[in-house]
């Protein structure tokens, strides 16, 4: 069983990102993995230790520095990269339908019979690839998985959502999007990021399998508001007042 | 073996790099591969304990396996004898990130490589296939013996013998201030073969006649234990002969760069967590109705402490990487790096003591640890004094 696991290089979550009037200021920024596609990789590998499955292939679509989180997928276990080249701003111009998309042409080309991927990147929080994928591909999918197993071709995923947790079935090939609970990423070892140096990395340009449409349009991007002071107030009118005029509660 | 970690995803500590001051002048992409690997572990596995292993001069042996499982303990031996075979300048790039969770494991760390170095470059088949993969995996903890009661920079001078007797060596002697004494399993003991000659002879814990003082109360290095190393009549094979005899000297010299470059590396990572403490406590405490960041001294103080660090980086990475070209001037410039590294990174972290007020001098904010660690840096490894020595008279030649 061949898998697919989609990895986004996105701005570090523990920096101060600085905003500028177009966007995040990216210059000099540390990027990393994104946390839940680090959590799907992991999946991916301890699947593949439990002889699961015989092949987990990392994607990636981006830049030149976008490789860095396929290194890291192959350090912490992955077989073979593709990386998907183009120039566009990932956290911006690289949109869910479009990923979505190219995806599913490498889905069709090489035949895999799961896609792992993180719920959501931490930089545009759409939520939205693995979902639209599954439904390009017609293939059933899980999200927010916490935890799967997988035994003779069918998947059962425990999916956390707001009302608890709830078990879905399927027969693969599928999608699943991965949640933070589902697993804790191991470290690379020095030799493992030394074995990874020589697994095959293969580079497709992205106008090879498909087109970027940048159909959503960033039109604002702002800081949040800073936290301002509270007040004591007196008596409870002076609080109805407030709640009524200033935070427009009713 | 796989390592799993603890990931705090609420209240996320950032992981890729340090905090600040995070430069990556001389690394390649490898090398911030490698140093986001020892970083996270650092910040996860080291970081969290490092005040607890001293308050309880604890030695943390599960944690250094799982330093052997991520391949940091054969960092420069040679991938042929087993090790990872990575270069100086990698394994500067993992002492500095991990040092910045635990200087004093980190610098045992150190100790382990280079006797596993040495192993490697000089050790025969049957030593090298014997030590190093045990070595590798700290199923077997080493240390290195070289300074005596009357013999610390005057090395040469040593008193420790190892007579010739049938097919064995008969050792007598003692030696002190051994880092890992009474809980090692090996020491590669350097002592005298002949009136000239300098020898180094392999000897496992437990060979009768083998015995160690009591361990050494220390300012700092606490998680690392001390001890004398003392030899009464000590019976070993000849066959524990590590390389030739007489030419323990030269063995020593060769480790030694890059043993300096190794504990100004430790020094470096410690001196980057009591600045980023410090960056912190400049903006969080007030004092006259202002953050202590808005005044002038401590600003100064400040931008000292980061040139400083960033200095220090430098020329050890510089160094680390003339090691690894065989640099004709290797040996002067890890001196160099050595003597300035040790020196300003003892001063970051006192100064950061100083910008912490009253609650630098608490255990609790953590800097003193890292000031009481730090001191010995100026001191072992060859003495500051030394390297001073060898730095003139390698330019006045």
């Amino acid at each position: 069983m061949k898998v697919l696991v989609a990895v986004k290089r996105v701005v570090d979550s523990g920096i101060k990102v600085r905003v500028k009037p177009d966007g995040i200021d990216l210059q000099g920024v540390k990027m990393t993995i994104n946390p839940f596609c680090e959590i799907a990789v992991e999946e991916a590998v301890r699947l593949k230790e439990k002889k699961l499955i015989a092949e987990i292939v990392a994607v990636t679509i981006g830049p030149k520095q976008g490789a860095e989180s396929l290194r890291h997928a192959l350090a912490l276990g992955a077989d073979k990269a593709i990386h998907v080249t183009t120039e566009a701003r990932i956290d911006q111009a690289v949109q869910p339908l479009d990923v979505a998309n190219i995806l599913a042409k490498l889905v069709e080309r090489d035949n895999y019979n799961l896609v792992l991927m993180g719920k959501q990147s931490i930089d545009d929080d759409f939520n939205q690839t693995g979902q639209m994928l599954a439904g390009l591909l017609d293939w059933p999918q899980a999200t927010f998985a916490s935890n799967i197993q997988i035994t003779d071709g069918i998947a059962q995923v425990v999916r956390e959502i707001d009302g608890g947790l709830q078990t879905v079935k399927f027969k693969l090939p599928g999608v699943i999007t991965c949640d933070l609970r589902l697993n804790q990423p191991r470290f690379a070892s020095v030799p493992n990021i030394m074995k990874a140096k020589s697994k095959p990395l293969e580079t497709i340009p992205l106008d090879k399998l498909g087109k970027l449409h940048n159909s959503i349009q960033i039109t604002k991007t702002e800081a949040p508001a800073i936290r301002k002071g509270g007040a004591i107030v007196e008596n409870v009118d002076v609080l109805i007042q407030k709640l009524r005029n200033e935070a427009k509660l009713f | 073996m796989q390592i799993i970690r603890n990931r705090l995803m609420v209240n996320h500590i950032p992981r890729f790099g340090f905090k600040y001051m995070s430069d990556s002048t001389f690394l390649n992409e490898e090398h911030l591969q490698i140093q986001k690997a020892a970083l996270d572990f650092s910040k996860e596995k080291m970081l969290p304990y490092s005040a607890e292993w001293d308050k309880k001069h604890h030695f943390p042996k599960d944690v250094l396996r799982e330093l052997a499982a991520m391949g940091f303990s054969t960092i420069y031996v040679k991938q042929e004898s087993g090790g990872v075979g990575l270069d100086r300048l990698t394994a500067s790039v993992i002492f500095e990130a991990l040092s910045y969770g635990d200087v004093t494991t980190t610098a045992y760390l150190t100790i382990q490589n280079m006797c596993a170095y040495m192993v490697d470059q000089f050790g025969n088949e049957e030593q090298k296939k014997t030590w190093i993969p045990r070595f590798g995996t700290f199923d077997a903890f080493a240390s290195y013996c070289l300074t005596e009661p009357n013999s610390g920079s005057d090395s040469k001078n040593m008193k420790t013998f190892a007579k010739k007797d049938g097919n064995d060596y008969v050792i007598n002697g003692s030696k002190c201030f051994i880092s890992g004494g009474s809980v090692s399993d090996v020491y590669l003991l350097m002592c005298k073969t002949s009136e000239k000659d300098v020898s180094c002879i392999i000897v496992e814990k437990g060979t009768p006649g083998l015995s160690f003082g009591k361990l050494e109360d220390k300012m700092g290095w606490n998680a690392s234990p001390t001890s004398m190393v003392l030899f009464d009549n000590v019976r070993v094979p000849q066959s524990n002969l590590l390389g030739k005899e007489g030419n323990g000297f030269k063995m020593a010299m060769s480790a030694l760069d890059g043993g300096r470059i190794n504990i100004a590396s430790c020094s470096l990572g410690g001196a980057s967590f009591a600045f980023d403490l410090s960056k912190d406590y400049l903006h969080d405490r007030k004092q006259f109705g202002q953050p202590l960041a808005s005044f002038q001294g401590l600003q100064f103080k400040f931008a000292d402490m980061a040139t400083n660090l960033v200095t220090s980086r430098l020329i050890v990475r510089q160094a680390a990487q003339m090691i690894d070209n065989n640099h004709p001037d290797k040996t002067l410039y890890s001196a160099m790096a050595k003597r300035y590294a040790t020196d300003s990174c003892f001063n970051v972290a006192n100064e950061a003591l100083q910008l912490h007020g009253g609650y630098g001098y608490l255990s609790e904010y953590q800097i003193e640890r890292i000031v009481r660690d730090l001191r010995v840096h100026q001191i072992l490894e060859g003495t500051n004094e030394i390297m001073k020595v060898i730095i003139s008279r390698n330019l006045l030649k």
